[in-house]
């Protein structure tokens, strides 16, 4: 049993299982324009939250948050499945995949025996599409990998139950019924009118570009709080969280820039296309970033000077966002 | 970032399982997507991460050599596992893991408890009282 489905490759995960479920239904959106119109742009700096003792950086907003918003605010409606018993849960994607329509899955990556071995961390918060069923096992859509995937009964049963943060406790998801007709235009302008109120709005000071202020401050006492090794270690963190697979700093800026363009001809809102281009140059600031604070992970020892460094780069970029998504509010109002 | 400013830097992180999609402006300023093999910084940080993973990795050893603790406890570090999340997938509590990382209290534990441990830890019960 094997669904008509076409595997596409994305830079985020959740925009690629979202963007190739959509296409499978017939509507045609680019990665950019899912992530957008889901405002997966985000920032989070949390040091109270911590993962192997290191703070919980994140420039994404929860996990399943743009499949959601995207199916929402195009007026698709979707199941949702959680399960207590993992053998139900099998039976259910079974019937599922039965019935033809292809399934999204939360999986933890760990014990996912195709990735490469390098990126195998306790992290909970992957998607993939299961759409068929073949000796025993299962044809997998990952979106990190460039050609479909198979996972045997019980390697599939194990990564929908992994533990820990975000435990993916066999989360499924797929889509019920499609719309007639989609307004992609309003869809597109919510979705950036939402961004700015992440990344501007939340009266916290973790998040959104306030939350990139103070990651700034705490980064530049790192050596003096922490001495030179665990400071290392905490600022090598962040640019793991920014650029690992499937999250980033630099990465989400460019597909924003992307959405931005695509944006700027759905609606016919020519501000867009220059403030594309300021994205952009914030993305390449975030790669500026992150190669001078991984010169300090190299060089242990010699560079603790170097952090104020880093640091006055995190606070130029948090002023030039800020700048942004303010021009983009007026931009779409 | 521009099209040819995509990094190619190999550092063999992804197993030549596969390459990232990177999207970037071509010469008309166009977003396109251009396939990363890797980039330096992200490397570097990478490593660092596993560098710190195998450092933990040989303090439990030596501290299970010293009979200070049980093989599991190494185990549970290599997995890069805390008490927590191995209870976890255990079905156990805290308490019950952290009294199994002692020698004396691993060395009683009945086979059926030893054979869970060896599931979820991904070796069979002979190498889970090993650490090599």
């Amino acid at each position: 049993m094997k669904i008509d489905f076409q595997h596409k490759q994305s830079a985020h995960c959740e925009n690629g299982v979202t963007s190739n479920l959509l296409r499978h239904y017939g509507y045609d959106l680019s990665e950019p324009l899912v992530y957008g119109i889901g405002s997966g742009l985000f920032f989070a700096y949390m040091p109270f939250v911590k993962v192997n003792s290191i703070p919980v950086t994140s420039f994404r907003p929860f996990p399943g948050i743009i499949f959601k918003r995207v199916t929402q605010q195009l007026g698709i409606s979707i199941e949702k499945k959680k399960f207590k018993d993992p053998r139900k849960a099998m039976t259910e994607l079974d019937q599922v995949i039965e019935k033809g329509t292809p399934a999204g899955l939360l999986v933890g990556v760990y014990h996912l025996t195709y990735f490469p071995g390098p990126y195998r961390f306790h992290f909970n918060a992957h998607n993939i599409v299961v759409y068929g069923r073949e000796n025993g096992g299962y044809i997998v859509s990952d979106p990190i990998m460039e050609t479909p995937e198979y996972l045997s009964y019980e390697d599939l049963m194990r990564v929908r139950y992994a533990k820990g943060l975000f435990a993916p406790k066999g989360h499924m998801y797929y889509a019920l019924n499609m719309p007639e007709n989609i307004d992609l235009k309003s869809a597109v302008i919510k979705g950036i009118k939402r961004t700015c109120r992440d990344m501007l709005g939340i009266p916290v000071p973790m998040f959104g570009t306030k939350g990139i202020r103070f990651m700034a401050a705490k980064v530049r006492k790192y050596p003096e709080k922490l001495g030179s090794e665990k400071a290392s270690l905490y600022l090598g963190q962040i640019i793991r969280a920014q650029e690992e697979i499937g999250t980033g700093g630099a990465g989400f800026r460019f597909i924003y820039a992307a959405f931005l363009q695509e944006a700027a001809e759905l609606t016919g809102i020519g501000k867009l296309m220059k403030l594309s281009e300021d994205m952009t140059a914030v993305g390449d600031l975030w790669r500026n970033f992150a190669v001078e604070s991984s010169r300090i992970v190299k060089n242990r020892s010699a560079a603790n000077g170097s952090y104020p460094e880093v640091a006055e780069i995190l606070l130029d970029i948090a002023d030039r966002e800020e700048a942004i998504y303010k021009k983009l509010k007026n931009a779409i109002s | 970032m521009k099209k040819n400013e995509v990094p190619q830097d190999d550092a063999n992180m992804l197993d030549g399982k596969f390459r990232e999609p990177c999207y970037a402006v071509d010469e008309s300023g166009r977003y396109t997507i251009v396939k990363s093999v890797g980039w330096d910084p992200k490397n570097i940080v990478m490593q660092q991460a596993w560098d710190h993973i195998q450092k933990r990795v040989q303090e439990v050893k030596k501290k299970v050599m010293q009979g200070k603790l049980s093989p599991l406890a190494y185990h549970m570090e290599r997995h890069q596992m805390d008490v927590r999340l191995l209870a976890s997938y255990m079905g156990f509590s805290r308490w019950k893991v952290k009294r199994h990382l002692k020698p004396g209290r691993f060395n009683k534990l009945d086979q059926e408890v030893m054979e869970r441990y060896a599931k979820v830890l991904n070796v069979t019960i002979d190498e889970l009282k090993r650490t090599d």
